[in-house]
């Protein structure tokens, strides 16, 4: 039994969130404080167009325009797991930007205000005051992005590929073990899939559970 | 410390027109809900940006859209008390009030300095929202005296309590306010909360600061609609000067002044308290018959239609001792006097 794909899944999920929980967490502060306007509009429009964005778009854009440009610097993207990790990225991007942009903008103002009286820096602010209160949606939106880009598949399949012990993940060993008639082996990955998924949905609504009771995390 | 704001700031068709002196003692923002309190009261902040106008302290500009000075928040050394405090609902107590400050030395001996002065050493570790309304206004309260302002901004910080703990919270808000050596600026709706608290106010009408007068002046003295309005007076009715007197013409009434009369005198108003059942013999007297009587908690409320008065004017509003209520013969029909000295006379 190889496990190489659950390792290579997990590290490549892991990866990503870590990169989409700050790039999530500065687009939403950045949007929320813009004040509503058609400009505000398109730039929302522009961050979560890859949630209903077919990933064989991203995967073809990542191919078109991404990977020429780190050849420059003489890092070879495709085929190579590190490259799953930037289109799982920015797959899960909308989901952790949109959660914690409905947070951000759920928080009493009050409060960030207060702060800046008190002479602390907009920096401090965010990180003290504006993520932990709205810690809830911040980790529910982490663990559906977790979730997303643990079991990404289109975009993966286009620039990594399936190399065995090299860019195999869960979902193209699946479809790899399906395609090579190892039904046992598929419904293991798939199993496996669905734990994965279930777990992070659950966080989900534990804390979403915490939010409307006690709020102590 | 001098603080003087003079600024303008156009929301919508609401305009803010607002000049004022805040130096030694408190003084009261006082206006009715919607009067633009709040937004006085975050420009000095810096929260919110004048169109217009300058604001100094101590003659150093914090805002002067002439000179571009917008000074952030950060840097104005300004404590705001909110309504409801704003406080940290996921740090404790210590956290809260540490906020405040630098991280550093100082910062655990100030805190805790903060804590023992607010009398919440006891309460420390817990959040908000465990702690007692009394405790959470002690907290916010340290963590405001903590920041060491130069200016402290009260936002109608007793609005909406009720009134057995809206007594204590008062007293503590006022202990701390007179151990405040700076600026006060106390926005309130509350008449009573004003007086007691603050020697001068200043009355804000739909955004237009008016000149600043001494508390005593607005009960005495309102000298407009809107302060008589704001200092509880319940009965404003359009008058005419007329030879040194003063005809209300919806009643058909004229009175006499003990103060001389003001050419641009088109209203009065008559404090429901000073409306006394009279003798005929006495001036500013007027038949009146009664219209309603409420009893009130500690009162009796008689409304009056003067016998001069048209259908559609106001009806006078007395309210007199229960006991002299109960002990009037005639409970249809009276006599009632002002005082020549209780008639306001306003613009």
């Amino acid at each position: 039994m190889d496990w190489f794909p659950l390792f290579n899944s997990l590290r490549i999920a892991l990866l990503s969130t870590l990169i989409v929980f700050f790039a999530g967490l500065f687009a939403a502060n950045r949007v929320t404080r813009l004040s509503p306007s058609p400009l505000r509009g398109a730039l929302d429009a522009v961050l979560t167009l890859a949630l209903i964005l077919p990933p064989p778009v991203i995967g073809w854009l990542v191919l078109r325009w991404f990977a020429p440009a780190w050849n420059l610097f003489h890092v070879r993207l495709v085929m190579h797991w590190l490259s799953a990790v930037l289109v799982s990225a920015l797959v899960s991007f909308p989901l952790m930007y949109r959660v914690a942009r409905i947070a951000f903008e759920r928080l009493d103002p009050g409060l960030t205000d207060i702060a800046r009286t008190l002479g602390r820096s907009e920096a401090w602010i965010f990180w003290n005051v504006q993520v932990p209160v709205c810690r809830h949606g911040v980790a529910a939106g982490t663990a559906l992005a977790f979730g997303r880009a643990f079991g990404e598949y289109a975009a993966t399949s286009m620039v990594a590929g399936y190399i065995p012990a090299r860019t195999a993940t869960v979902s193209t060993a699946l479809y790899q073990s399906w395609s090579g008639g190892d039904d046992g082996q598929a419904a293991l990955w798939a199993a496996v899939s669905v734990l994965l998924s279930g777990l992070c949905l659950l966080a989900v609504g534990v804390v979403e559970n915490r939010q409307g009771g006690d709020g102590t995390l | 410390m001098k603080l003087r704001v003079d600024i303008m700031k156009a929301i919508g068709d609401f305009r803010l027109d607002v000049q004022l002196e805040a130096g030694e003692g408190a003084l009261a923002l006082l206006g009715a809900s919607g009067s633009g309190q709040s937004t006085v009261l975050r420009c000095i902040a810096g929260l919110t940006k004048p169109d217009e106008g300058r604001i100094l302290l101590d003659g150093e500009p914090l805002f002067d859209s002439f000179r571009h000075v917008n000074v952030p928040p950060q840097h104005r050394r300004i404590g705001l008390l909110v309504r409801g405090y704003a406080l940290f609902p996921h740090m404790t107590v210590r956290r809260n009030v540490a906020a405040a400050l630098e991280p550093g030395a100082e910062m655990e001996r100030v805190t805790e300095d903060a804590l023992r002065r607010f009398r919440l050493s006891e309460v420390a570790d817990k959040k908000p929202r465990h702690i007692s309304e009394l405790e959470r206004q002690r907290t916010a309260l340290a963590r405001l005296w903590a920041s060491r302002p130069s200016v402290v901004l009260l936002d109608r910080p007793l609005t909406g309590k009720d009134s057995f703990l809206k007594f204590s919270m008062e007293q503590e808000l006022s202990d701390f306010v007179r151990g405040f050596d700076g600026p006060v600026v106390w926005a309130s709706h509350d008449c009573g909360e004003v007086y007691r608290n603050c020697p001068s106010v200043c009355v804000l009408e739909d955004g237009a600061s008016q000149e600043i007068i001494s508390a005593e002046r607005l009960l005495n003295h309102p000298g407009t609609e809107c302060a008589a309005r704001l200092s509880g007076c319940k009965n404003i009715v359009s008058a005419i000067p007329r030879h040194n007197a003063i005809f209300i013409p919806e009643w058909g009434v004229t009175l006499r002044s003990a103060y001389p009369i003001p050419p641009f005198l088109t209203r009065v108003g008559i404090r429901a308290h000073q409306v006394r059942i009279a003798e005929p013999s006495l001036v500013n007297t007027f038949e009146a018959t009664v219209e309603r009587v409420i009893e009130d908690v500690s009162s009796t409320i008689v409304l009056l239609r003067p016998s001069g008065a048209s259908d559609e004017a106001p009806l006078l509003r007395m309210e007199i001792d229960r006991n002299i209520w109960r002990t009037t013969p005639d409970q249809r029909h009276l006599t009632v006097s002002i005082g020549t000295q209780d008639i306001l006379l306003l613009r």
